[in-house]
């Protein structure tokens, strides 16, 4: 391995440097400072004569003397089934204390792309017990679902309720049969704060569930050009746990604006031309080889589904961190500061919510035969009535119809019944439903135009309504 | 790809630099455009640029680990794709390499590197029919001979058009009937020039046609908001932009779906990985509504999912239109789907950032609306060479950052494409899909097509969608003021209007592209709809003026029957909608 003394240019996180033997495009680059602290960078851009390493460490104490040692290969990550349970760092190192890892493969991070004619098409329905999500918005395996949400919000709560409590309910009844495929929570943390880690690692720790977990950790301190690696690492360990050692994996990504950040720094320390709001134009490239690694394979036991978290800056889903990952991911649950500040928890909108896999994820034999009828009609009934409370701030209640008044009054109830449940509860799907048809029994039979008629014979409750009247 | 057969590889060249998918060699012989096989792996990529003695490349795989000093290829070709029997049910990357095969030759559910493969299956053996015999005089694009491809489509085996200068003509000295693969010759001209039933085309050169005509036929769509307002004809071009999670895809595999072209080209540009799976499990269980056949049996899909190589979706669209265009050449109507074009244009500006071009807006390159104009324009109505007449539909999928549509694809596309359907994330919140927006979206095809609908459909086709248009143009005036001071402070015949259009909303536009029935309607079936709204419209109206109060008229239980007409079955809706148009008329002059 030959080591240089050759750097010519350090600014941002970008150091250059001379070499005289050709060095390959994102091979590893380990640079010792004069103090002897050694730094990993990756090779950002070759040429015969000058190469630019982007350090993941930061910069700071290399200085033009510093040597540097191109390793020969691109970044792998050593996985093995033994990482279940360890708790590693930005760059896949162990900060547990625990023994060392012995890995039984080094994977390339960069993953190649799933063979679209491979893949298997996701359908199978997670419960998550979270009604908002269940009833509204279905996850299914295989698919990647972010949590669009703002700064002050409880979107770290709601990540932590669908880790605990995600089952695939047929196989809640037959426990214990060993050979169902495990599940297993791996979790990426970007630029996120020690206080922050502390909620997750106390959580994990208290259910147990950090056994089945992998966790890499990037804080806020820690160097920002590490984080272009950390979810690369974890969807590594993920790909080697679901396709070889068929694990059903949760990927738990948080904060994706911190990487995005990062992706800006690398390139405006590149001088590259910007794209939107200055990030760089590659962005949805970038971005689409992180979430396009969730998915299933046909033939393989295993699955990898995706939950990102991001946060809106000033609340704008038109900002190109959310633009570009609601175009890439296969919808979005959405997570509303009006809401969270009437109380309710989650404080989840599912007007903007969606879930693209929904519709072949649910009914019957999967859910509940009523299940998508049910959602649409939640849906229109719901911004219904939010549409009506515009009206109400204008005209007053008085002046609305008999119906539009029970319009708003099932949005209230919606919101503090349907939506509202606690992080603590765990719903299951009929739970959820159930708390639907009573919803929808406060309404007029007729206006249930997207029901089919067998259904609301079977379900409709007729007393509700008249309740409902009486108590007006 | 068709590099895969080549052998006349000329001089080497070494890797100077390697920045992401683009690299720079030294010492290459190679022309623009010309595909080149870099590093010791043998990646496939393209010539972009060359300066001196430096030729830039874009390399259509991942380039991790290449490095400068290692060699580099020419094959003394440009970007070419295989034409011939197979290219029909078969699903591509965007360099027109076969799925299947890659993953068979791999091994592996991952696409791995440097691995070729040419596209269409050079050992399969096809059955060969000639039309002409020898001594036939044949001019360059002649149809020689007829290959069954598919249940649905008879492939024609023409005389290749860089074969014979234009005009000149030659002479068939043999031609035989019978097995052959796809590279053995079937006829002979007295040129000397073996015909087989493969050809080459290099993708970024429009192939030759006799004459582009002014479109008059509809590409019937199946979706009635289209077909009904905003048509498009067979050879048109148009436009779907819209925000994530409005429906575009949903959109564009409905129109792939059951549009009534013969064959169907679907680029899946950039897009995700399991919505293209999910078009590759549905494609062949579904039936085409036109044969009944599989609907794989007419579709050729290309898929270069958003995490595939940026440079190879940059040449995807191309590789699209070159399929479409060859199959026009035949003498059928091809529908081309491209969902979607923002992420062709994106790597576009991708690519050109790597080359440190000068940047136009928002950083895409300067030539972003010269290549969408000539990319629509390969599109149209032609007379082909062979005197057949043929079209390529162009209908492209954008999709403007934050739903914003003055960014710079979507300001372009507008400039070219006649026809504009614009998604609505608020038609899309309320679930009422296609969320194809009525007051935005328009067709400048709508008035060169009346005529073909007058005389297919009915007489009142363009008058009665007139009246349509109308009632939502006052609705849409009428909810301002009800979103001030709410619905029942207006006039009754304002409230009227606006139930009119409501049913022309639920009953009409909203279309359900899952249900079995509704998901295609017939345009007979959505002119009887528009009928049986109007029936309504027009008794309603006569009640009120013979003094029923508005409340009355809107409680009749005939017309809520009205939305079940979408899923009524076809050949039930005229007899269900009369039984309606009874009950309505019934209903509303016991009142009065």
């Amino acid at each position: 391995m030959k080591e240089y003394k050759t750097i010519t240019e350090i600014s941002g996180p970008l150091v250059f440097a001379e070499v005289d033997e050709p060095v390959g495009y994102d091979e590893i680059v380990e640079i010792e400072t004069p103090d002897g602290e050694t730094k990993r960078g990756q090779v950002l851009e070759t040429s015969d004569g000058l190469v630019s390493i982007q350090v993941f460490e930061g910069t700071d104490g290399i200085d033009r003397n510093a040597s540097v040692r191109f390793i020969g290969e691109t970044l792998k990550m050593p996985v093995t089934e033994d990482l279940l349970g360890r708790v590693l760092d930005g760059s896949g190192r162990p900060i547990d204390d625990g023994p060392d890892i012995v890995p039984e493969e080094r994977q390339d991070i960069v993953g190649e792309a799933i063979n679209p004619f491979s893949r298997e098409y996701p359908e199978e329905f997670i419960q998550t017990g979270v009604s908002a999500i269940d009833g509204m918005n279905t996850l299914v395996r295989g698919q990647k679902l972010p949590i669009f949400s703002s700064a002050g919000l409880p979107h770290n709560d709601l990540a932590l309720q669908i880790a605990r409590q995600a089952t695939v309910p047929e196989e809640a009844e037959d426990e214990g049969d060993d050979d169902d495929s495990e599940f297993a929570v791996i979790f990426g943390a970007m630029g996120i704060t020690q206080e922050e880690a502390n909620e997750f690692m106390d959580d994990f720790e208290r259910t147990g569930a950090l056994e089945r977990s992998v966790v890499f950790m990037n804080l806020a301190d820690d160097p920002a050009v590490e984080r272009t690696v950390t979810p690369r690492l974890a969807l590594t360990t993920a790909e080697y746990l679901a396709f070889e050692k068929d694990y059903h994996v949760l990927v738990i990504l948080t904060d994706m604006t911190n990487y995005c950040e990062a992706l800006r720094e690398i390139g405006a320390a590149r001088e590259e031309v910007p794209g939107r709001r200055g990030y760089p134009g590659y962005m949805y490239t970038d971005l689409a080889q992180i979430y396009e690694r969730a998915g299933r394979i046909k033939g393989e036991e295993g699955s990898i589904t995706q939950i990102p978290i991001l946060t809106m800056p000033s609340n704008d889903i038109t900002h190109p961190i959310p633009d570009l990952t609601g175009y890439i991911t296969e919808g979005q649950i959405i997570v509303d500061p009006d809401l969270n500040s009437q109380g309710v928890t989650p404080p989840v909108n599912v007007l903007p919510s969606l879930s693209r896999l929904m519709d072949d994820g649910i009914g019957e034999g999967l859910t509940r035969e009523d299940h998508g009828d049910v959602s649409d009609q939640l849906y229109a009934a719901y911004a219904e009535g939010e549409d009506k409370r515009d009206l109400v701030n204008i005209v007053g209640r008085e002046a609305l119809s008999d119906l539009d008044n029970k319009y708003l009054d099932f949005a209230d109830r919606f919101e503090d019944e349907f939506i509202e449940q606690g992080f603590k509860q765990n719903r299951d799907i009929d739970g959820t439903l159930d708390i639907g048809w009573d919803l929808l029994s406060m309404l007029p039979k007729d206006v249930l135009s997207r029901i089919d008629e067998d259904l609301i014979d079977e379900h409709y409750d007729e007393d509700a309504e008249a309740e409902e009247v009486t108590a007006d | 790809m068709s590099q895969a057969t080549e052998s006349d590889v000329r001089e080497d060249g070494v890797i100077e630099s390697v920045s992401g998918p683009v690299v720079t060699a030294v010492d290459l012989d190679a022309r623009m455009n010309d595909v080149v096989y870099v590093g010791h792996e043998g990646l496939m990529g393209e010539v972009i640029e060359i300066e001196g003695n430096i030729t830039t490349i874009q390399v259509y795989e991942e380039t991790s680990g290449v490095s400068p000093g290692q060699p580099v290829e020419s094959t003394g070709a440009p970007l070419s794709v295989d034409l011939g029997p197979g290219v029909l049910d078969t699903i591509y990357d965007g360099v027109q390499r076969p799925l299947d095969v890659l993953e068979d030759k791999m091994d592996s559910a991952f696409l791995d590197r440097g691995v070729d493969s040419p596209g269409i299956d050079l050992e399969k053996s096809w059955e060969f029919t000639p039309e002409l015999e020898e001594g036939d005089e044949v001019t360059r694009g002649e149809v020689i001979g007829i290959v069954p491809e598919t249940e649905s489509i008879d492939h024609k085996v023409m005389v290749p058009p860089d074969a014979l200068e234009e005009g000149e003509t030659a002479e068939i000295v043999s031609i035989e009937s019978g097995n052959f693969t796809v590279e053995q010759p079937v006829a002979e001209l007295d040129t000397g020039e073996e015909i087989s039933m493969r050809q080459e085309w290099p993708v970024r050169k429009q192939r030759p046609a006799a004459e582009k005509y002014t479109p008059k036929k509809p590409l019937v769509s199946g979706q009635r908001i289209l077909d009904g307002l905003f048509p498009i004809a067979k050879g048109g071009t148009a436009a779907i932009p819209g925000p994530f999670g409005s429906g575009k895809t949903v959109a564009q595999q409905s129109l792939a779906k059951f549009a009534d072209a013969d064959i169907v080209v679907y680029i899946g540009c950039g897009e995700r990985g399991n919505e293209m799976t999910e078009v590759i499990d549905d494609f062949p269980e579904l039936p085409d509504p036109q044969t009944g056949n599989p609907l794989m049996a007419r579709t050729c899909l290309i898929a270069n999912t958003s995490n595939m190589p940026v440079a190879a979706r940059e040449s995807c669209i191309y590789t699209g239109i070159t399929i479409a265009e060859y199959y026009r050449d035949m003498g059928y109507d091809v529908a081309l789907m491209a969902d979607s074009t923002s992420r062709w244009a994106e790597a576009m500006r991708e690519i050109s950032s790597r080359l440190e071009e000068m940047p136009g807006e928002e950083g895409y390159p300067a030539y972003l609306a010269a290549r969408l104009a000539e990319f629509y324009e390969r599109a149209g109505y032609y007379q082909t060479i062979n005197g057949k007449e043929g079209s390529v539909t162009a209908i492209g999928a954008v999709s403007p950052p934050g739903g914003d549509f003055s960014e710079p694809v979507t300001q372009n596309t507008l400039r070219i494409v006649k026809a504009f359907w614009a998604l609505d994330s608020d038609l899309a919140e309320r679930r009422h899909f296609p969320a194809i927006n009525w007051n935005d979206s328009y067709s400048l095809y709508r008035d060169q097509l009346d005529e073909w609908f007058e005389s297919n459909v009915d007489q009142e086709w363009s008058s009665q969608r007139q009246w349509a248009i109308d009632v939502l143009d006052e609705e849409s005036e009428l909810q301002e003021i009800v979103q001030l001071v709410g619905k029942d402070a207006l006039p009754d015949d304002q409230q009227l209007t606006l139930e009119v259009a409501r049913y022309l909303r639920e009953a009409w536009l909203q279309q359900n592209a899952l249900h079995g029935v509704d998901r295609y309607s017939p345009p007979e079936k959505t002119f009887r709809i528009l009928q049986g709204i109007k029936t309504f419209n027009d008794e309603a109206f006569e009640a009120l003026e013979a003094g029923v109060p508005v409340d009355e008229i809107q409680n009749i239980d005939a017309t809520p029957q009205l939305n079940r007409i979408g899923t009524t079955p076809d050949d039930e809706a005229d007899e269900f909608v009369s039984g309606i148009e009874e009950d309505i008329t019934e209903q509303l002059r016991e009142l009065y």
